[in-house]
């Protein structure tokens, strides 16, 4: 029954989407105005049906019923019920209903909570919402319906991927699917702004929040995802460049650039065109994001269910909100007048760089992503990995990174470039004291990126900060200080990322019981292997016991095996302490008793994610300062209405 | 830019930049893109060694040796018309045994036995290198059925 209502749900919900298009377009169109007052209720109502839908999916996964065939398909009843619960979005069909389930949750708020717009661009940002999730509520319906029956119903259910049951799973999906919702409703008032002819400052500052909240959801979806890659896959590396890594990737690096102009046009009323395109790329790359990971066209260490047909209907899709978002801006970019204009040396100038450097990034690991998919038709299979992107996107990103020094020190609209040079004497003095020290102290040790890496690091680092200074710090506005923090936070996870490349030691022994090694410092020493039993598996358990100098700790890798699929994974043991990370793999036992280990001593490891956690809080506080001032001016400005 | 023209300016800008990264990622991939070969290309094409490649193939059976450090590993690779030895120091991953698909990353030394630095395998039921779509090893005939054709 529950499968039935939910599918019930599922079919009004996007009726109900259609609708709204339909209304806003014969509102907008036609002049008929009165219609146009159906729209939002119409995209609430929406919204709880789709919610409801969502709802009985959950209720099917945490009640195992076997009679539906996805939960037979993806959950098993021995589960935790944690992982139940996020199994329904561990999937093909649960993730796309999650996708439209948050679209339409963020077009009700959209619906309720915006009151700046012009009731016009209003009501065509919602119809542009609408027609973004028709095609989704289609193929979902079409191509991928998570209701259907299974006929008998199986007895246990064929059960999650092991290597997906794990907290981070329950978070780190939802959490990247709402920044991609998120970049989707940008793209919606992009082209209501289009539509209605009023892309303005106001504008701007209408769509900033869904632009800083979606780019805040993508930064923590990606750090918690790299985390989790790290400590579940076993492998040491943090990131992969892997296919999916990048789905994630790209649209961040686009959102980060329209964060960036979206200030420009909400603060000055320059790069209205710019920022319009900047957000068309944004939405392409959240879907070309889904495109890559829900089509399985790409090999990746992460893509689980491989499925072409459906790769075919959402490259459909993908053409038709891409084809037509470019058409509507290639047809009504001649309608946006140019904004005001800026001198070559400013803080807008400087933002164009950043947008530009972004725009190269992103271009390189498009075309990276893309290529094996390329050469594939022409019959070659190629793989394109860490080597190309490191050595391309790497040092486009250090510069970037200068750039980001000398933006906020710069003044807008005009500034003198020896003025500005002057503000960056500390930065660059101590980048240039840094990088002689390193190179007496680490000479041919390090290779030239890490080198450079850790150089800007430091000089970002300060340099970040210097906005703060010869300023009232308790009149400092709140999202000056999220933007120092969230520069700040580029540093230190730059930082993170250098050291790790550099000083990384690794150690790969074979051992018996009661052996010890050393490993950069650390007395490592093999107690035992014991079997243990989870839930849902069976796992052989070293102890080993570390030290550095002080007290012993033990640590605990595993090798867990899971019966349903069966499947091995490999469950590292990491120590955490302020100077990095001590990681151990247990491996393989040989047959002379012996066990693999690996074992890495990962030096500042941690600031990889502390940083990206800093960029995120950075992008709330400036949320919140930009919301409360808004608020602020508005409460002001009633009272001096009811005084007057 | 105080020009009448900024706007220009700007749209160059960005062409020039989208040119740039496409140019800048043309010339590394020619470089760094790692091509996919079955030891019977490595057999009668050849690979420069030192070329980062990837090598696909089955774990001839029998092949298996593992060096006196305990995490040291030879194998080799078959296709059923050649063979390739490979050596690889790790933790092979867990699905990894003779007799089952395998693709290696790695580069041939001037030997020509290819060092693996990362080895793939099946990884479960449902997740396989996408190379090695539709490989099969027949248990009698010792052949791969479904080899894939670089």
């Amino acid at each position: 029954m529950i499968a039935e209502l939910g599918l019930g749900a599922l079919w009004l919900a996007a009726a109900l989407a259609l609708l709204q298009l339909v209304l806003s377009a014969l509102g907008l169109g036609k002049g008929r105005a009165e219609l146009l007052s159906g729209v939002r209720p119409v995209a609430v109502a929406q919204a709880v049906l789709i919610a409801l839908s969502f709802g009985s999916l959950i209720t099917l996964f945490l009640r195992s019923d076997m009679s539906v065939l996805l939960v037979a398909m993806n959950s098993h009843s021995a589960k935790p019920w944690l992982y139940k619960f996020a199994g329904t979005w561990g999937n093909h069909e649960g993730s796309m209903l999650l996708w439209v389930t948050v679209m339409g949750l963020a077009g009700a708020l959209v619906a309720l909570l915006e009151r700046t717009l012009k009731r016009e661009t209003h009501m065509a940002t919602l119809g542009a919402q609408a027609a973004i999730s028709l095609g989704f509520y289609a193929f979902l319906l079409f191509a991928s319906n998570p209701f259907a029956r299974l006929n008998p119903a199986a007895p246990d259910g064929q059960g999650l991927n092991p290597l997906l049951q794990d907290p981070g799973l329950a978070f780190h999906p939802p959490t990247l699917y709402l920044g991609y919702v998120g970049l989707s409703v940008a793209f919606s008032f992009a082209v209501g702004a289009l539509l209605t002819r009023t892309v303005d400052a106001s504008f701007a500052r209408a769509m900033r929040p869904w632009v800083l909240g979606a780019w805040v959801l993508l930064t923590i979806g990606i750090t918690a995802g790299s985390y989790w890659a790290y400590y579940e896959l076993g492998w040491g590396g943090w990131w992969f460049w892997d296919p999916v890594e990048n789905a994630s990737l790209m649209p961040w690096l686009a959102a980060t650039a329209l964060l960036h102009s979206v200030t420009v046009l909400a603060t000055r009323d320059a790069l209205r065109a710019w920022t319009i395109m900047l957000a068309v790329v944004a939405f392409s790359m959240s879907m070309v994001g889904t495109f890559l990971v829900r089509s399985g066209i790409l090999t990746s260490v992460h893509a689980f269910a491989v499925d072409p047909e459906r790769g075919t209907f959402i490259l459909g899709l993908l053409a038709i909100y891409i084809g037509g978002a470019l058409a509507l801006f290639g047809l009504r970019v001649g309608t946006v007048r140019e904004g005001r204009q800026f001198e070559a040396m400013s803080r807008e100038t400087l933002l164009v760089v950043n947008n530009l450097l972004l725009t190269v990034i992103l271009g390189v690991v498009l075309v990276g992503t893309l290529y094996p998919l390329m050469t594939e038709a022409f019959g070659h299979k190629v793989s394109v990995g860490p080597p190309y992107f490191n050595a391309v996107a790497g040092p486009i990103a250090l510069v970037l990174m200068l750039a980001m020094v000398a933006g906020p020190l710069t003044r807008w609209r005009r500034d003198v470039p020896r003025v500005v040079g002057g503000r960056m004497l500390w930065p660059t003095g101590l980048m240039l004291g840094t990088a002689s020290a390193l190179a007496v102290a680490a000479w041919g040790r390090i290779g030239v990126l890490p080198f450079l890496g850790l150089v800007v690091a430091v000089g970002v680092a300060l340099g970040s900060l210097i906005p703060l200074t010869k300023r009232n710090l308790r009149r400092t506005p709140l999202f000056t200080y999220g933007m120092v923090l969230a520069h700040l936070g580029c540093a230190v996870s730059l930082g993170g990322m250098a050291a790790e490349s550099a000083f990384t030691a690794e150690k790969l022994v074979a051992m018996q019981p009661g052996e010890s090694v050393e490993a950069a410092g650390w007395r490592v020493r093999f107690d035992k292997v014991m079997p243990l039993a989870g839930p849902n598996w069976v796992a052989m358990q070293a102890d080993m016991a570390v030290s550095r100098g002080g007290d012993e700790t033990f640590l605990h890798p595993q090798n867990r095996f899971f019966s349903d699929p069966p499947t091995n994974t490999t469950e590292s043991a990491i120590l955490t302490t302020w100077r990095g990370q001590l990681y151990i793999v247990l491996g393989d036992r040989l047959e002379d008793g012996r066990w693999q280990m690996r074992i890495w001593w990962k030096p500042f490891v941690t600031l990889i994610w502390l940083g990206g956690f800093m960029i995120a809080a950075g992008g709330v506080l400036t949320l919140i300062g930009r919301e409360r001032r808004g608020w602020m001016l508005k409460v002001r400005k009633i009272r001096a209405g009811e005084w007057a | 830019m105080k020009s009448k023209h900024q706007r220009l300016i700007l749209a160059l800008a960005a062409l020039v930049a989208i040119i740039a990264a496409g140019l800048l990622a043309a010339s590394a991939l020619k470089d760094e893109a790692a091509y996919f070969y079955v030891p019977n290309d490595v057999k009668t094409k050849g690979v420069e060694p030192g070329k980062a490649v990837r090598l696909g193939g089955m774990v001839e059976k029998g092949s298996l040796r593992h060096e006196a450090d305990g995490v040291t590993i030879r194998f080799t690779v078959t296709d059923g018309k050649a063979q390739v030895a490979v050596t690889f120091k790790g933790i092979a991953p867990d699905l990894f045994r003779e007799g089952s698909g395998v693709v290696a990353e790695g580069a041939f030394d001037t030997q020509g036995t290819f060092v693996a630095s990362n080895l793939l395998a099946k990884h479960d039921e449902r997740y396989m290198p996408r190379e090695m779509e539709g490989m099969q090893y027949d248990e009698t005939t010792h052949q791969m059925k479904g080899a894939p054709k670089p």
